[in-house]
């Protein structure tokens, strides 16, 4: 059964890149461009993982992960952050806020296939 | 990357988007009142742009991006004070990213040095602030941008170490070995794993981490229950589990391979490993063993060996120790049951619906294409029923009836696609008023209206360059300095107005100014010196305000920085003609000055009204014509020597005889035998065309001429009618122009004749306005 991965960022390129790349590797992928779509999308979709940037408007990545780790059903659902930030604070941060991980933009395709498969299976 | 860079030309698109959303917010950004929102938005496009650009491998434009980020990040957090200054600086970042991103699409190397000026000035406003010295004009740009071609960098400085090991990946060895004696050249590990309780909170799954370590080698897993409460007090969303796992790898598997596995869950867990090296070389270094929450139990004394602590279960599927109800219980919760009744993914599709999608801008061009094509097939169907019989085939008519209705309102839909919100030029001009307000030391208000209104793309496109120039042309001239202005009692600042409105058919597109008016004696002066003007010649107020649109013409004895860059309003003008518009200036001295243009809102369709002269069919756009009449021998009136004249609504027009000023042969020339069009230009002033006949109103698709052939006096474009024959469209200005000074030589010409535009005045039969 294939993994859907929801990939949340408010630019499109790295939306298009992250699905591209994911597809590639044989998971379904959604996207959504800020927070707020992702909470709403996800209200409606099942998905394995989500990969979020951090800085987005409307609702920003670390509001995202709190608000999915105060739902129930999303306790232990896998979250990665997605961002150019590479710092160690904002690592704690999203660490803080329930991240699972993170990925550090820009990616490597094999890397983020790598990482992806290491916390979704 | 090669896989990814299919997104490249995704990426300019945003950029050039984000771009434009930073140069806006920049530009409202003024000291004082300072939207958080819209700093925030800055800051997010340069990052977004920054983390596209790393992925393409733009270091240049990542590093450059950096320091803006940077500078805009200190904004962002306050640290930064904005000043005037800065967001100079800040527009000229934008501009030099701009510029950098246009390299990177055109895949050449920006010139040295071209980000050096504004780096160097970013960098000033990080020096003073005191909460910024501690981020230092960093380096971390270059990491990033360093960090794009190697693996280690990629995911964060703690991991900058498994490149190393990476290289050197061992092939996975499924299963594991029984017995697991190390054949002499392996390594054995021993890692102990005690996750904290809330691990799986995070969204870590300690089996696929298991299964990872597996994959490392030969690995031995025994699940440790100590912990484990009993069912009552279990809590099923916590993990009670812990684990030894017994690794006998290939020696070149490192040790950061192993960290790699524990990645995510280093800090929230008890991990200890070690080697039994039978290389000693490998000797882990201390690991700094973050006593994580006491361990309730007692802390495993686990050192190196392999004694191992007392459940043995030997290799079993990690995820599924003894202890099944516990361990499914708090491996996935919530999941788990989700997962069940989830059945498939199948019903993933779209994820958050959006409610516009991007598409080439050549599909839709050939997409106006065809339906110009069905227009004029539905003309030409319409043309071949109209020869049937009267009173039969009426389903037939009927239908054809709605097929027109549809044709037009498909090629309206069609149309409003590519129209755009003029608010993509008018945006651009708030940062030119400023840059000219600068230069020229004025103190300038930019109003806008109307940056709604939509118009062709191609036209809105095109109205960049001419608005550009009469902007700075009314800032430059138009306005007063400060201190004129209150010498006269208007308000130190001057106001500048750009507005654009839907009328009849166009849009019209004002720029006014409140400054001093177009000064006429100066004008007529430069003219007459210039050799434009007879010395001596008597013009009207509004003549002497359209010399300004001659070739060559310009006011200011010293070519400014602004205005003067070479062209001059003739430029505009030729620029606003070749969309199908025009351009007249309205002045009153003292009080300012006003600029309308007026377009055709789309270059694609026009309905039009088909005339015959002589065998020529003509086509008039609609938006021109009052009315037709056939006037009596007593309307008609006849200027010795100048031209023919009519009356017509209380007012005399004059009449223009299109066979004469084209040449063809076997026409009407009588006005009282033919008809005469009344038509009407943008500004209002009229004309009698002389036609044989008016044949009917017809959606006509707009061919250019020039394109096809060259460019004509008199004619807009050319088109296709129904029954397949070439029409041309005239251009009523054109013809007013023309026949100003074509009304002399009366009917013989052979060709369309081609007066020369550049002579206005001399021989003003009646009161004209030139609007070209």
């Amino acid at each position: 059964m294939k993994k859907t991965v929801m990939t949340v960022d408010d630019s499109r390129t790295m939306r298009d890149m992250v699905s591209f790349t994911l597809r590639g590797a044989g998971y379904e992928v959604v996207e959504a461009a800020d927070g707020q779509q992702a909470m709403s999308a996800i209200a409606t979709t099942k998905v394995d993982l989500v990969i979020t940037d951090l800085n987005m408007p409307v609702m920003d990545g670390l509001t995202l992960i709190r608000r999915l780790r105060a739902i129930p059903a999303h306790r232990t659902l896998p979250i990665l952050m997605l961002t150019t930030e590479a710092d160690d604070g904002k690592k704690a941060e999203g660490r803080a806020a329930g991240a699972t991980g993170w990925i550090v933009k820009p990616f490597n395709p094999d890397k983020l296939v790598s990482v992806v498969q290491k916390v979704c299976g | 990357m090669d896989d990814l860079s299919r997104f490249k030309q995704t990426y300019f698109d945003e950029s050039a988007e984000l771009l434009a959303v930073a140069e806006a917010g920049l530009l409202r950004l003024a000291p004082g009142e300072i939207d958080m929102d819209e700093v925030n938005a800055i800051f997010r496009a340069v990052h977004s742009i920054k983390g596209g650009g790393g992925a393409f491998g733009f270091s240049d434009l990542v590093a450059f991006a950096h320091e803006f980020e940077t500078v805009m990040d200190g904004v962002r957090n306050a640290e930064i004070p904005v000043s005037t200054e800065l967001v100079d600086t800040l527009i000229r970042a934008n501009d030099v990213l701009s510029r950098l991103l246009a390299h990177a699409d055109d895949g050449t190397e920006p010139p040295a040095g071209t980000t050096d000026d504004t780096i160097a000035a970013l960098r000033r406003f990080l020096g003073k602030t005191g909460a910024a010295e501690e981020t230092p004009a960093p380096p971390p740009a270059t990491v990033h941008a360093d960090d794009e071609d190697d693996e280690a960098g990629i995911f964060g400085d703690a991991l900058a170490a498994i490149q190393a090991a990476r290289d050197d990946q061992p092939p996975p060895v499924a299963g594991p070995v029984p017995g697991g004696k190390s054949p002499g050249d392996k390594v054995r590990w021993t890692i102990v794993f005690r996750p904290k309780a809330e691990l799986l909170l995070s969204g870590n799954e300690p089996t696929y981490m298991l299964r990872a370590l597996r994959r490392l080698g030969d690995a031995e897993v025994v699940c440790h229950l100590d912990r484990l409460p009993s069912l009552r007090d279990l809590d099923a969303e916590l993990l009670y589990l812990s684990w030894t796992v017994t690794l006998l790898a290939d020696p070149r598997v490192g040790r950061a391979q192993i960290d790699d596995v524990f990645e995510f869950v280093a800090d929230d867990c008890d991990i200890r490993i070690s080697a039994e090296a039978l290389p000693p070389a490998i000797i882990p270094p201390a690991e700094p063993a973050p006593a994580a929450q006491p361990a309730p139990v007692r802390p495993p004394s686990v050192q190196p060996a392999a004694n191992l602590p007392e459940p043995v279960v030997p290799p079993p599927p990690p995820v599924a120790p003894p202890a099944p109800v516990a361990t499914s219980g708090s491996a996935k919760p919530g999941d788990g049951a989700k997962r069940a009744n989830g059945g498939g993914t199948g019903g993933d599709h779209a994820g958050p619906t959006t409610h516009t999608i991007r598409v080439d801008l050549d599909k839709i061009d050939r997409l106006v294409n065809m339906v110009g094509e069905m227009v004029i097939t539905q003309a030409m169907i319409a043309e071949h029923l109209r020869d049937l019989p009267p009173g039969q085939f009426q389903e037939l008519l009927e239908g054809l009836e709605g097929l027109a209705q549809h044709t037009r309102e498909l090629r309206e839909n069609v149309m409003s696609i590519r129209a755009q919100p003029v608010s993509s030029v008018f945006s651009r001009m708030p940062r030119l008023v400023r840059e000219c307000a600068a230069m020229t030391g004025k103190e300038v208000m930019l109003v806008t209206s109307g940056e709604t209104t939509e118009v062709d793309k191609t036209v809105v496109e095109n109205l960049v360059d001419p608005l550009t120039h009469m902007i700075r042309n009314s800032i430059d001239h138009g306005l007063e300095g400060p201190e004129e202005r209150e010498r006269v009692g208007k308000p130190r600042a001057g106001t500048v107005h750009l507005s654009a409105a839907h009328r009849s058919g166009r849009i019209v597109i004002e720029v006014t100014d409140d400054g001093r008016g177009i000064n006429r004696a100066k004008v007529l002066s430069k003219a007459i010196e210039k050799g434009l003007v007879q010395p001596g010649s008597a013009l009207s107020d509004e003549e002497i305000d359209n010399l300004i649109f001659l070739p060559g013409f310009s006011t200011v004895d010293q070519v400014s920085n602004l205005s003067g860059r070479g062209v001059g309003m003739d430029v505009v003008r030729r620029n606003i003609s070749s969309l199908g518009g025009r351009i007249g200036v309205y002045s009153a001295p003292g009080e300012g000055s006003r600029f309308v243009l007026s377009l055709p809102l789309t270059l694609a369709v026009l309905d039009g009204m088909v005339i015959s002269v002589g065998d020529e069919r003509f086509v008039l756009p609609l938006t021109n014509i009052v009315e037709s009449l056939r006037p009596k021998p007593a309307d008609l009136h006849g200027l010795v020597n100048k031209c023919d004249v009519i009356m017509a609504r209380g007012e005399y027009v004059r009449l223009v005889h299109l066979h004469r000023l084209f040449g063809i042969p076997k026409a009407i020339d009588d006005a009282t035998k033919g008809l005469v069009v009344l038509v009407e230009t943008e500004d209002g002033s009229r004309l009698g065309l002389v036609v044989d006949e008016v044949l009917g109103q017809q959606q006509v698709v707009i061919k250019s001429l020039e394109a096809n052939f060259r460019r004509l006096d008199g004619v807009a474009a050319a088109t296709i009618l129904g029954d397949g024959r070439v029409a041309l469209i005239l251009d009523v200005a054109g013809l007013r122009e023309m026949s100003r000074h074509g009304s002399a030589n009366s009917g013989g010409a052979s060709a369309p004749t081609i007066p020369s535009l550049a002579a206005p005045a001399d021989r003003g039969g009646q009161r004209q306005r030139q609007t070209v």
